[in-house]
């Protein structure tokens, strides 16, 4: 029997195959492009008119809107009065990451090795399960949460004020960050043959010294990736921290308790304030802070990726 | 010897109470959703819309599922397009290129995409807050998962049996569709579901892209906002009044159980996939 040969088979297909794949491939890279170059082009009168202070003044004023005249600096101008400092916002995101990172990173190794040697092989992929779909709660819910909850909770200790602040907001981003940490030191431990751990064991240590001083340090680089990686999370978690961290605006925190903000939760919270600067200045202020934000993430992201990558190099042989 | 071991089983107890403290807070954070929410999921919630403080979420369920489903339409085509690209077509260079730019794509934050949606469609396109511009920054925010599932299962289709079809005489559009998407299926699936399970949850994005509603949305892909349930989460949790805190605990639990069954679904398909993969 001849069959016709199908469609698929013609030169022509080949090409648009090809052809149209690559569009959707160089879409996904335009797409980061583009954001970077639109977001800094849209912020550079910000940049301009805000200069180095932006990184060094505490106060965020749209400036005021209702009073004649305008105030310019190097050749751009917003309403009088404004000054766009981001130093408590920078600052607020800087601490609130690495502080639950303080928590997360020890909470997480322990998570972790107990699922790799301590669940039974049978419960362990319900135990997996549990941890994905704890990274599967949407962000908001732990807001919720953390608002009704944790926050009255905290209120409650010695001088803790409203309870919304620094403290809350690192406990919901480490509780937030660890089923993605947990998910990644296991699997680059299974990944690393049992060989190591067996070995160690053979030598007449304890059980936790293999983990701790064989196993542990041979996945340094891939312990390392993951706790980048959930730090550059962190950095850009908004709605959970914009509902607890009491949305500090020209106050940096005196102590754990006080209110903080962080760039990504400002950009949600201040942008309704900022559209009603005629200027514009204070909408362009906040893509300047936008932009802060990716580089952060960027370099984050990138520093992590090679260090995975020289995890894979070295710990793969 | 003795002082040893017990620190070795200290320190194993730790580690295993700290997996029980993890799942606790699962389990805590699950128990309080569903404690508060589950009375306030009055039939009549999934058939009135929202209105002020209180009404219904019949607006924000459809208006959540409508994004998701324009979103994860625009992710399939572009996305499933990168990975056959990276898989099929791409040389070395553009391999890792691509696979590069969506790492970095999965760690920029969702609220950086949010507003640059918002200044460079919403305001200088005037787009309007807009179903089109919502589901685009889902698309966005869910790319990175599909194109990494896609990637990894169309790269463990068996080099035999591509070699086979293309001795055969196949070309490569033939191979791609009748080889390795066939065999790679299961996994692009699950990849496209749990993309769904997170632009489900996703609230910072569509604040400035889709923004909101109290109305049924609409098909009209500009000019007209969309509601969608994380939205009410966040804003009438904050309302002094217990019939939005009634609106925003519901709208809570139904993201929630929605998320989890797409997430079961997903590992189960998977599980299910693999076992009946071993046996073929």
């Amino acid at each position: 029997m001849i069959q016709r040969p199908s469609r698929l088979q013609r030169p022509n297909a080949q090409i648009a195959l090809g052809g149209l794949t690559g569009i959707a491939a160089l879409a996904s890279v335009l797409i980061i492009v583009l954001m970077l170059v639109f977001l800094a082009i849209y912020a550079y009168p910000a940049i301009r008119f805000n200069g180095l202070g932006f990184f060094s003044g505490t106060i965020w004023n749209i400036g005021n809107q209702y009073g004649s005249g305008s105030v310019t600096r190097n050749g751009f101008s917003a309403e009088p009065g404004a000054i766009f400092g981001a130093i408590v916002f920078i600052f607020g995101s800087v601490a609130t990451s690495t502080l639950a990172m303080l928590i997360a990173i020890p909470f997480s190794i322990m998570v972790a090795m107990a699922l790799v040697y301590r669940v039974h092989p049978r419960i362990r992929p319900i135990a997996n399960a549990l941890v994905e779909l704890m990274a599967g709660v949407p962000s908001v819910v732990y807001g919720l949460w953390g608002m009704v909850v944790l926050v009255p909770l905290i209120a409650r200790l010695p001088g803790a004020g409203s309870g919304n602040g620094l403290l809350a907001a690192t406990i919901i981003l480490a509780l937030m960050v660890t089923p993605i940490m947990v998910a990644t030191i296991r699997d680059v431990v299974l990944a690393q043959s049992a060989t190591i751990f067996e070995a160690s064991m053979a030598l007449g240590g304890t059980s936790w010294q293999a983990v701790t001083r064989a196993v542990l340090p041979s996945v340094r680089g891939g312990v390392v990736a993951s706790v980048l990686l959930a730090f550059g999370r962190a950095l850009g978690e908004t709605m959970a921290v914009l509902m607890v961290c009491g949305s500090a605006i020209n106050s940096l925190p005196q102590n754990i308790y006080q209110p903080v903000n962080t760039i990504a939760a400002v950009i949600v919270s201040q942008l309704e304030s900022a559209l009603t600067d005629s200027s514009g200045m204070a909408q362009r202020s906040l893509a300047e802070l936008a932009v802060v934000l990716f580089l952060i993430t960027l370099a984050v992201n990138i520093i992590a990726r090679v260090a995975l990558h020289g995890a894979d190099r070295s710990e793969g042989q | 010897m003795i002082l040893r071991s017990a620190f070795n089983r200290l320190w194993w107890t730790v580690s295993i109470l700290c997996l029980l403290a993890a799942i606790a807070i699962l389990f805590i954070v699950f128990a309080f959703v569903a404690i508060r929410g589950f009375p306030a999921l009055h039939p009549e919630i999934f058939y009135t819309v929202t209105s002020g403080i209180a009404g219904g979420l019949a607006n924000a369920i459809a208006g959540t599922f409508l994004l998701v489903s324009v979103g994860l339409l625009m992710v399939t085509v572009v996305g499933l397009g990168t990975a056959i690209w990276i898989v099929e077509f791409a040389p070395p260079w553009g391999k890792s290129t691509v696979r590069f730019a969506i790492d970095i794509l999965s760690g920029v934050p969702s609220i950086v995409v949010g507003y640059f949606l918002y200044v460079a469609l919403v305001e200088a396109l005037g787009w309007g807050f807009s179903l089109m511009a919502g589901a685009l920054a889902l698309a966005i925010f869910m790319l990175p998962y599909v194109v990494r599932s896609a990637d990894i299962a169309l790269s463990k289709v068996p080099p035999a049996m591509r070699e086979g079809a293309f001795a055969l005489g196949a070309r490569p559009a033939m191979v791609v569709f009748t080889i390795a998407f066939p065999w790679a299926a299961p996994g692009i699936l699950t990849g496209l579901l749990v993309a769904t399970g997170i632009g489900l949850g996703e609230t910072a994005p569509l604040i400035y892209t889709a923004g909101w509603s109290n109305y049924m949305p609409t098909l009209a892909p500009t000019y007209s906002p969309v509601g969608y349930l994380t939205y009410v989460v966040w804003t009438y949790i904050s309302q002094p009044f217990a019939k939005s805190h009634e609106l925003a605990y519901a709208a809570a639990l139904l993201l929630m159980v929605f998320i989890f069954t797409t997430n079961l679904l997903a590992r189960s398909f998977l599980e299910y996939s693999s076992s009946s993969r071993g046996r073929r």
